[in-house]
């Protein structure tokens, strides 16, 4: 009988159920361990593969932690300004219809800094997706106040809690860009769970697929864990996140093909 | 046809793939003529109304980035709005056309005319050391030269270019000899991203390094980009410029009411002569510095306070008196005005 204890006998072609997608690069993600970012990347890198669409998408990314995104997604991308991931997809859409475009931004990124560039290029109907990490913290920097942060969210500009008083209410974006006319599918989605993570992944796959639809833009939230910004470890932080963020940001679908999910 | 609509209708004609803009005085004639040529019907154009310039200029980001033609335009408050995107634009490296018609500032300031944006144009204007290249246009016929010229520079260097002009050139109405419908692009830069294909790398459009020793290479390759701009693309006109004993430097409008100055002057027996900086950035410093070791005097002549003159003098490097005559807040000066001028500084 053969020796059969070495990790090469078994990763055999057969016997492999499962592997990264090529449409991720090898470089190391830079995330911090247990980050809902490296979830999303890699599901939408693998519905690129999917699909087969490798040349015929091009990414924008966000200022926010996946800034640098264009280094593990196999694709051709453009880094936009803080907030202007919107304009810079309507562009790109504009001149290649014919094109995959998706722009990935952070709650600071779509829902502060950005509003205006999210809200017209939904209103317009651009025929692009937007992923929409909601971590209600600005990661990046280093733990501020986000647009999305909840009431009595501790952060680092928040110290003593988010007060409505002073800092004003945490923002339903999507909630508020499903109102529009220009957005065909609106959804909100979670990676904490093998569960979730599989309904996400057929959300951005549905983002994607309606862009040969040409009826409008397609916005996936996904609300995430920043663990290192709400100073917890990963699995609390998931704990925290569906406890907390869930009730406020409850996942589900908001606008399907163009009609408010509840309403005639 | 007014200035804004020679370069609207000359954008078409560059075989330009899209406009992005946002209304402003006195400028929206470009957007307006674009909106009512129906380009797209005409060559396939893009025009957008976009939400705010900041927008406009992010759409032009993605488009310049995509490997087109792409062109905005607005006038000093909007300009300023688009700064932090020309300098992505620039740390990018990305090809784009971007029209100025100043009018005064700061502030709200009036919608009349003015030369207030020079330092704002050609010393960069946003965050971090780029430099745009400056076209300075005089008439509506080169308004509508600059946008081809604009495109052709921005591709040859990929590097973003104003085209600095003004209310009045935006307004006035002359005629004009447009160039033949040239075709839009069919290939691409290989920088661009349009899609990567099996046969190569992934293209990558972003100005971000958070490596120190290579965001300073960066830096010394855009340097190097601007020197080899001052070592070749240097443009500028002179008058009378042989035996003048004061030497008026002007551009776009004050230029060309400098030319008419300088025959008012010669009139009274003053040998005046003019040079007229058609690139902004490079700016003709050795055609200058030459010159100053001829005349007696130099005069600039700006709608501003005086922006321009400070080139002047760095370029003549203290050989002979540089003084500034300005108007501002809309106030276009008159020719006498300036021969005035000359007398006052040099002839006492
Ligand atoms: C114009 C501008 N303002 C501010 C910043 C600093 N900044 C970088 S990322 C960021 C917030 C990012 O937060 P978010 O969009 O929520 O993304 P996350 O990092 O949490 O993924 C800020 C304020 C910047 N880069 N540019």
């Amino acid at each position: 009988m053969a020796e059969n204890t070495g990790i090469k006998d078994v990763v055999r072609d057969e016997n492999l159920v499962y592997k990264k997608t090529s449409v991720l690069t090898d470089k190391v993600m830079h995330y911090c361990p247990g980050c809902g970012h490296g979830t999303a990347h890699r599901l939408i890198a693998e519905v690129i593969e999917e699909m087969e669409i490798q040349s015929g998408t091009i990414g924008v990314t966000p200022v926010g932690c996946a800034v640098l995104m264009y280094n593990y997604l196999d694709i051709d991308m453009q880094e936009a300004a803080h907030g202007r991931a919107p304009a810079v997809a309507t562009a790109i859409k504009r001149l290649m219809p014919d094109k995959y475009v998706f722009t990935y931004q952070g709650d600071g990124d779509l829902a502060a800094i950005g509003t205006a560039e999210t809200i017209h290029a939904c209103n317009r109907g651009e025929n692009i997706a937007i992923f929409f990490i909601n971590n209600g913290i600005y990661g990046m920097t280093g733990g501020q106040m986000a647009p999305t942060t909840l009431l009595g969210m501790k952060s680092s500009t928040s110290p003593y809690g988010r007060d409505v008083h002073m800092m004003g209410n945490p923002l339903k974006m999507t909630e508020l860009v499903a109102q529009l006319p220009g957005t065909w599918y609106v959804t909100r989605q979670a990676v904490h769970t093998p569960a979730s993570v599989r309904k996400a992944k057929k959300a951005i796959r549905q983002a994607f697929e309606n862009q040969k639809l040409k009826k409008g833009l397609s916005l996936v939230e996904i609300v995430s864990n920043c663990n290192s910004g709400w100073k917890m470890s990963p699995v609390d932080s998931n704990k925290w996140m569906a406890e907390n963020m869930f009730p406020f940001y409850p996942p589900g679908d908001i606008k399907l093909e163009g009609k408010l999910v509840g309403k005639e | 046809m007014k200035g804004n609509e020679a370069i609207a209708e000359a954008a078409i004609r560059a075989g330009a793939d899209a406009y992005f803009g946002y209304p402003i005085t006195p400028q929206s004639e470009i957007l307006e003529y674009l909106m009512a040529e129906k380009p797209h019907e005409r060559t396939g154009m893009v025009v957008l109304q976009a939400e705010s310039e900041i927008a406009a200029i992010n759409m032009v980001y993605g488009g310049a980035a995509c490997g087109r033609k792409v062109i905005t335009s607005s006038s000093s408050p909007g300009i300023s709005l688009k700064q932090e995107g020309l300098s992505y634009i620039a740390g990018s490296e990305l090809p784009c056309v971007v029209v100025n018609v100043v009018r005064g500032g700061p502030g709200l300031g009036t919608i009349q005319p003015a030369q207030s944006d020079y330092f704002q144009a050609v010393k960069g204007g946003g965050h971090g050391d780029y430099r745009l290249i400056v076209l300075a246009p005089q008439s509506v016929q080169e308004m509508a030269d600059f946008v081809d010229l604009g495109f052709e520079l921005a591709f040859r260097y990929r590097n973003p270019v104003m085209i600095l002009t003004d209310g009045a050139l935006g307004q006035m109405m002359e005629k004009v000899w447009l160039q033949e419908q040239k075709p839009r692009m069919t290939i691409f830069p290989d920088w661009a991203t349009t899609g990567k294909t099996p046969d190569r790398e992934r293209n990558v459009i972003t100005s971000l390094d958070l490596d120190s020793a290579e965001q300073e290479k960066f830096n010394l390759k855009l340097q190097n980009k601007y020197r080899k701009l001052e070592a070749e693309e240097v443009r500028f006109e002179h008058t009378d410029t042989e035996d003048a004993e004061y030497l008026l430097v002007a551009y776009g409008t004050s230029a060309r009411i400098c030319q008419k100055s300088v025959r008012l002057a010669r009139d009274k027996g003053i040998k005046a002569g003019l040079l007229r900086p058609v690139t902004l950035f490079p700016f003709p410093k050795k055609p200058l510095k030459e010159l100053a070791a001829k005349v007696k005097g130099i005069l600039a002549v700006e709608m501003s306070t005086g922006q321009m003159v400070e080139d002047v003098r760095l370029a003549v490097e203290g050989k002979v008196q540089v003084e500034h005559y300005g108007r501002m807040g809309g106030i276009i000066p008159t020719p006498e005005e300036i021969v005035d001028a000359i007398g006052k500084n040099f002839l006492k």
